[in-house]
Order: structure tokens, then sequence, then C-alpha cells
């Protein structure tokens, strides 16, 4: 296929010409319909939610810092970790990355104008912003909000904090990632480039996807369950409050049925970003594609069926608690099965440990940690005494943290770029890492001793005996927030003075690297050529943009012979 | 073998200690259970199936550090072998797939799933299930309070056990969730208002042990610790948790009775907690919300127990905590727990003037109301 289009910076390097001086004034943000606007928005947001919720965490690691601490009421200790965790968990983790980094990116991979329904995207936003809100709501007008982010009946029923609101805050935002969810899964559905089948989409596509199916199927649950939470508190209709011939036990199913998913819709995005970055900083073609991509349908399927694990000790039928193990274990293969084809990915790469590779490479170790620490969990004696300790609080931070977060950051490192032309200070961005690295293991290593040892969770005040593990979590959580200081510091700063970059600086080949940097309003000039995303070959240098462009638009006279075959 | 930083933390962990041991009276822990003398992972071992969860944990904790080394290990090692060297960005050519590789190590690794899951479902079970000689011990779990009636009618705030003798808690709680959990044993089980949930307990080793609330329960989630003592002997446990008798003054009845039904919120040290210090207010005025200041008398006593929403005390509203205790403390008990009252107030031993104390082994008292031989002449009922 040969092609007419010259190479030109406009097209493939530094584009003066971009989205976001396409348009100006206030409305052309506010009512945009751009994926790429709406990404930093979302972007913008979840980051506010990530300093507000690490704020409330920094709180409670001070209060925690002696047994018998009176920092905190117990009554504001409990409101606090309730924050922490509502906040995290519905504000930021599960929008973060696919709302942003998915919305920015996602489109441009299949070599996009948008998403499939703009508007509904914009809408998504605006109800995170409402759902958030209402969340915020309850503390700023003085209800607090003491339940956990769990809302466990019969106590969320009887507390007088505000969990109406917050509880119709977790419901709006459920319907904001519905939407994003049905956008993700139509657009890639309809809008892919011609030729791109589906074993020729990046693997952050197929995870995205694989979420986007969970989001649709698992959100409407926790909707329901929290409406009738809300009735329960209302109306007394006796479905969840003993009292009236409800079952609290029900509520936990009901919940789960979704949270348990969602933890997938948590965990399977960040799989994709690392999967992309272990591939581009190899320079290697991913190991075991096809297993990669069905590892993150299998993960989603499977994590429909696995609820029952968040309530082994709560008088469940023995032969139930007996199958929800069992299915639990069935869990740990695709998630094995991915980071041995990490691996693979990088034996005879070409690596580069840029700040990108740096967060993928600790992803491994953290999201190694928190997957091997969920046996302990599955097995059903020793998760008898581990429940609802500390190591379960451990654990999952490993999953949530040290894997989604690092990959959100990893994903930001190497998108941004993309997203503002402008190149940050690599060794300043490793050192936040490392920050990142150590004090998050800092922070969560010592829990799991505390909850093998008894400590259990959401104690406002606790026995002598545990202190000195509390003590070395909390220096770890302040050196956790400097990191991620650090890192988006580094981050915001190269967005504004950075120095200028191509459209492709890192080599990558999936379709948005085809495009200007910042890109364009409309995000090709061009018509992409279909490449194969791991296909690094198809990529050659040029001098004059100083960035890596498809062999198509090269120079033929100084196209260097391809390496490898092309693979199909 | 520990670096310095950890030395002066446990400096600063002993000062503590010596300023946080006044507030002792918060828990109803003695010291000796709160000392880790277990192993670097785990309480000690005090019950039959203890030792089965601790293999498997050490079991897991070996296959993990294995898979997790050889992890790391790969990935450091191809990390400085395969790092980019000057401009060569490509890399050595090499395979893109190999199902074969695929189906070794997504099959292998379930092998051991498999036995993981099958070890954790064995001990599950001999932690479930009870055998039929065990002894019914009653829990109720209110907020925050735990309290144990036995087989023959004993009561207790702290749970007492017998070594080797097999135990079964049936358990339900009064208002919200909680959890029972006793480290030492690696039991757990929810208690769950609205029914009826069963906890195995097979003590091994005697001595006393923590037992915790571990499912969030409100406020005060933290306090609601205790104690399991296991005793040598059935001698041994009766001689503890002997109830109400005429044996006991009255105000020691009424200790008794505090300690299981009350002291989750209400503390005897003067500080106030979810509810007024009990120990200096008998015979003061207290200031009501939206009323006139009441005495501390033999009536507001009862209605306070009875009925918790009438008066409501100054910085303790604007609506009672505190549920209604109709219907699970009988007048006899409000006796006592006056004469507890007055005992920590006054010093002073009230003598109760009935003749079915002398009942040694009546259980706690069901006759009609009646006024206690000093009780004011209030008239209301």
């Amino acid at each position: 296929m040969g092609t007419t289009i010259k190479a030109t910076p406009e097209i493939f390097g530094h584009a003066e010409n971009n989205f976001f001086n396409a348009s100006s004034g206030w409305k052309s943000w506010a009512f945009t319909l751009d994926h790429k606007r709406i990404g930093i928005m979302y972007l913008i947001g979840v980051t506010t939610a990530l300093f507000l919720a690490g704020v409330f965490a920094l709180v409670l690691r001070s209060h925690l810092w002696i047994a018998n601490s009176e920092m905190l009421t117990p009554a504001m200790y409990n409101q606090m970790f309730t924050l922490h965790g509502a906040v995290m968990v519905f504000a930021f983790i599960i929008p973060s990355i696919p709302a942003a980094l998915g919305n920015m990116v996602l489109p441009m991979m299949l070599g996009a104008k948008d998403v499939a329904f703009p508007r509904l995207n914009l809408m998504s936003f605006y109800l995170w912003v409402i759902g958030t809100g209402c969340l915020l709501y309850a503390i700023l007008a003085g209800y607090g909000l003491d339940t956990g982010w769990t809302f466990y009946t019969p106590y969320s029923i009887e507390t007088e904090s505000g969990v109406i609101y917050a509880t119709a805050g977790a419901f709006v935002l459920g319907f904001s990632s519905i939407f994003t969810g049905i956008n993700f899964l139509v657009t890639v559905n309809t809008m892919r480039l011609p030729g791109q089948g589906w074993f020729k989409l990046p693997l952050f596509i197929w995870s995205l996807y694989a979420t986007a199916i969970i989001q649709i199927l698992a959100t409407p649950v926790l909707g329901i369950t929290l409406l009738l939470l809300i009735s329960e508190r209302l109306m007394s209709i006796g479905i969840f409050d003993p009292r009236y011939g409800g079952d609290p036990v029900l509520f936990q199913h009901f919940f789960w049925f979704y949270s348990h998913p969602a933890v997938y819709i948590m965990i399977l995005p960040a799989m994709g970003v690392i999967s992309e970055l272990i591939a581009v900083y190899s320079q290697k073609r991913i190991f075991g594609y096809s297993f990669i991509a069905f590892s993150s349908v299998a993960i989603a399927l499977l994590g429909f069926l696995v609820w029952g694990h968040h309530l082994f000790t709560s008088g469940q039928s023995l032969v139930v608690t007996l199958i929800f193990s069992a299915i639990t274990f069935s869990v740990a293969i695709p998630s094995a099965v991915k980071v041995f084809n990490w691996l693979a990915t990088m034996y005879k790469g070409s690596i580069l440990l840029a700040t990108p590779m740096c967060y993928a490479l600790s992803f491994i170790f953290l999201f190694g940690i928190g997957g091997l620490t969920g046996l302990f969990l599955g097995a059903l004696s020793t998760d008898i005494h581990l429940h609802d300790t500390y190591f379960v609080v451990a654990h999952f931070h490993f999953v949530m943290v040290g894997g989604t977060l690092t990959a959100l950051l990893g994903g930001l490192f190497h998108w941004w770029p993309k997203m503002f032309g402008r190149m940050y200070n690599d060794m300043l961005g490793r050192v936040g890492c490392f920050l990142v690295f150590t004090g998050f293991n800092l922070t969560f290593f010592p829990q799991f001793v505390m909850g093998s040892r008894g400590m259990p969770r959401r104690y406002a005040t606790y026995d002598p005996e545990y202190q000195i593990f509390h003590q070395w979590s909390t220096i770890g959580a302040f050196l956790l927030g400097i990191g991620i200081l650090l890192a988006f510091a580094v981050l915001v700063y190269a967005a504004f003075k950075g120095p200028k970059v191509g459209g492709n600086p890192f080599k990558a080949a999936s379709l948005e690297w085809q495009s200007s940097s910042p890109p364009d309003f409309h995000n090709f000039l061009h018509k992409p050529v279909m490449t194969d995303p791991y296909d690094f070959d198809a990529m050659v240098y040029d001098e004059d943009l100083d960035t890596y462009i498809h062999r198509e638009f090269a120079d033929p006279a100084k196209v260097p012979p391809r390496v490898e075959p092309i693979h199909h | 073998m520990m670096p310095q930083i950890p030395m002066l933390l446990a400096q600063i962990d002993e000062k503590v200690r010596e300023l946080t041991s006044a507030n002792a009276h918060d828990t109803p822990v003695p010291d000796e259970a709160m000392v880790h003398e277990g192993s670097y992972w785990f309480p000690r071992v005090a019950s039959s199936y203890a030792s089965d969860v601790d293999f498997l944990f050490m079991a897991i904790f070996w296959i993990s550090a294995v898979f997790f080394a050889i992890i790391v290990g790969v990935m450091i090692y191809f990390c400085i072998r395969y790092r980019r060297i000057g401009g060569k960005i490509e890399p050595q050519p090499s395979a893109s797939h190999n199902t074969t590789i695929e189906i070794l190590w997504s099959v292998l690794p379930s092998i051991l799933l498999v036995w993981i899951f099958y070890v954790g479902a064995v001990g599950f079970f001999e932690m479930r299930i009870s055998p039929e000689d065990a002894e019914d011990i009653q829990v109720t779990a209110r907020k925050w309070n735990w309290s144990f009636t036995y087989p023959d009618g004993d009561i207790s705030s702290e749970l007492h056990l017998v070594r080797d003798k097999p135990a079964r808690l049936v358990m339900r709680s009064d208002d919200v969730l909680h959890s029972m959990y006793i480290p030492a044993f690696r039991q757990k089980m929810d208690v769950v208002p609205g029914r009826y949930t069963y906890a195995f307990l097979m003590p091994i080793l005697d001595g006393k042990f923590r037992l915790a609330c571990t499912e969030y329960c409100g406020e005060e989630h933290s306090k609601m610790r205790t104690m399991c003592q296991v005793h040598i002997s059935e001698k041994d446990r009766k001689e503890n948790t002997q109830w109400i008798t005429a044996d006991h003054k009255p105000w020691e009845n009424g200790e008794r009775l505090y300690k299981i039904n009350c002291s989750g919120c209400h503390k005897v040290d003067g500080t106030p907690a979810t509810g007024p210090a009990l120990n200096t207010i008998w015979g003061e005025p207290e200031n009501l919300i939206g009323k006139a200041p009441r005495l501390v008398d033999h009536n507001y006593v009862r209605e306070s127990i009875l009925y918790p929403d009438r008066d409501i005390v100054e910085g303790y509203g604007p609506v009672s905590k505190m549920n209604s205790f109709q219907g699970k403390i009988s007048d006899k008990d409000i006796d006592y727990l006056i004469t507890y009252m007055q005992y920590l107030k006054t010093g002073e031993v009230v003598e109760l003037k009935d003749e079915n104390a002398t009942d040694a082994a009546a259980p706690p008292a069901e006759e009609p109301a009646q006024a206690p031989a000093e009780a004011g002449t209030g008239e209301n009922n």
C-alpha cells in the first residue's frame, strides 16, 4: 500500500495545533465531546479524589502511631476510615484507569475519531462529579459516614450518619461507570480500523473490554442493593433488617455480587496497561498474546462466581463455602498466566528501564505479593484465622494500590508525552517510582505480620504488642505520600515546561502513536496504517522529526530492511 | 538483627506502655494475654486445630516464597541481561508464543492449588463441626459487650473454658453484626442478629487469651475485647464463674451484671464514654436535655435501664444511643446494679433484705417488681 502522505511535524511530530488549542473558553471544556478533553477532566477529577482520600489515610496512620491514641475520637476514626475507603474505591480506583487513561487512549488505539457515544461520555463525567459531590456532601454537611465503605447492615440502617447521601452518591457513580462501560464496549465493537481484527487489538483494549462487561453486568446489582438499603432506612421494608424479618447476610451477598467483580474492574485495566508497557519497553512482541487476552475474559467471567469468599465467617452453609473456595482458586490461574507471559516477553528483549518500565516491574513485584497472599485467604482454614484482620487490609492494598495505582502511574508516564507533547524528567520520574515502591512496601508489609498475629481491622485503639508494626506502617505511608506527590509534580511540570517531543518517542507500535503529540482535535490528520500493535519493527526512526514513524510514511531511501518477518 | 530505628521505636513503645497502663481498665484483657508469646507469624497454639492452620499457612508461605523468588529473580536477571545498551534498540529474535509452555505453566501450579484447597477444606471442617459431647455455651453479643452463659446457668463477661473439653458457642447478637475471634485458637465466627451461629472451640492449653470483635460494629468496636480463660479443670472454672449467690455481696453481683451488660458504654473511673460514668452519679443531680435536672435515685436508674429514651443526660444526645433492657434484665438484677452504684459512690455496702437471695442455686430472680428495702418513695412503676 503506497501512500502519498509526507511526514510533517503537524502529522507525526510535535503539533502546535492540537486538541488543547482547537477551541478555547471554559465552555469549550465544560461542553466538550472530545474524548481527550473528557479524559483529562476525568484525570483531574480522580487525582483530586486520590489526594483527598490519601490525606484521610495519612490522618488514620498518624492516629495509629500509638496504641491508645487520642488524636481522633473513636467516632472520628470510624468516619475517617469509611471516607478513605469510600472515596478511594468509588471515586478514584474504579474510574481511574478506564475513565481517565481509557478515554484518552482507547479511541486512538482503534484509529477512531472518538468514542461511539461522545455525549454519553460527557454525561458519564458529570455523573462522576455529582456522585462524588454526594459522597463528599455527607461530610461537609456534618452528617459524616461511619459504616465502612461496605455499608453492612444492620449497622448502616441504625447509624445516624449520612448513609443516604453516601449511598445515593455511590448509586450515581455506578451509572457513571455503566455509561463508560457501554461506550467502550460499543466503540470496540463498531469503530475499529478496517483490517483491525480482534487479535490485532492492543491488550489494553482487551482488558478494557473485559472490564466493560463487568461494569455493565455487575454495577446494576450495586444500584439495586443501595436502593434497597435506602428503602430499608426510610421505610423499613424488612429485607435486610432482622427486626422486620429481614436478613443482614443477604445484604452481604448482594453487595459482594457487585463488589467482588468490581475488584476486577479495578485490576483488569491495570493488567492491560502493564501488558503495553512491558512490550514497548522491551521492544518485544508480547508473549502468548491470546493467552493474555483470554485470561482477561476468564478473570472477568470467573470474577462473577466468587463473591461468597467474602462471607466465609458469616454463617453461610459449609457446602456453599466449600464451593466458593474452590472457584476462588480457579481465578488464580489466569492471573498467574499473565505474570508468566510478561516475564517471557522480557526474555531476549531490549529492556529500557525508563520510568514507565520501572512502574511495570514494580507492578509485577507488588501484584505478585498481592496475588500470592490471596492464596492464604482463599484457603478455608487459614481464612478463618485471617478474615477481617490486617492481613486482609494488606492483601487488598497490595492488589489495589500496588497494582492499580502503580499501573495508573506507569500508564500516565507512558502516555503523558502523547497527551501533552512534552517529555518528563526521567530521572526524577524513577526517583518517584522508587519512593512509591519503598514507601508502599514499608506501609503494608508489616500489616501482614500484624494481621496474622491477630490484629483486627477497623480498630481505633489496639493492644501495645502491635505498636511497632503500626509505626513502621505509618512511616511508610508518609514516604508513599511523598513519592506520589513527587510523581505528580514531575508530570505536571512536564506538561507545561517539559522539552517538546514528537509523536512516538518510545518506538511504540499501537495506533495512537501514529498521530502528532499532542494529537489533533480529530486525532489523526491522515488515515493510520493498520499495523500489529506489537510489531515494533514496523516503526522506523525519522531524523527530521526526531521520532519514530511507520515505514509507510518514511523516505523509502532511508528505511532499513525488516528484521522481523511480518506476523499474522 | 534489628537495625537501629526499630530499637528506638521499641523504646518509645515502652514509654507508651507505661503511659497507657493507667488506662488498663479500658479493656478487661489482662496484660499477660496481650504480650506476644507465639512464633513470628502467630500467637500461641491454644486449640486442637490451630497447629493445622499454622501448618497450611506456612506451607502456602513457602510455596509463595519460592514462586515469588523465581518471578522476581527472573525479572531482575532479564533486566540486567537484556538491558538496552547504547543505541541498539532492536531485540534479539525469539518466539512470540509457545503453546506447550503456556499449558505447562497453567496446569502445574493448578496441582498445587488443588492441594492447598483440599488441606484448607479439611481444616475448615475440623474447625466448624462440633463433636456430639461438646458443651453448649450461649453467647450474646451487643454493643459493646460479650456475655457467656454456661450450661449450669452461670453467666460471665469473659469466656471461661476447660482445657481439653470441647465447647460449642451458640451465638446471637442483640443489635448489629459482631464477630467472635480468638487469635490463639485461630477461630472466628460472625455473630448475626436474627439468627444463631455456632463456633467450635477445643482448648488444649490453659491460660488467658484475647477474644476480640472483628466485625465493625460502631463507635467502640475496638473496645469490644475481652478475655478467654482456659482452666485446668471444671472445678477451677466453677470457682471463677460462680454467679449470683447469697455468698456474694450484692454489690459484687451488681459488678458482674455491670461487666456483662453495661461496661461497653459506661465507665466506672469517672471518664465519659458513649454514656455517663456510673461511679460518681449516685445521689447527684443530672442535667437532662429539655427537662429539669433530676436526682439519680432508684427510680431514675430503673427507668434509665428499661426506658432509656425518657431522660437523656446533656452531652449524650440528641437521642439515646442505648437500647432498652426490658425483658433482658430482671428487677432483681436492677436492685443489684443499684447497690453497685451506691458502693462505687460511697464505698458503703448495702445489704439487700430478700429471702430469695439465700437460695444459692436460684437463677437470677424473676419475681414481680418490688422495691428494695431502702428504695425511695417514688410512686411510678
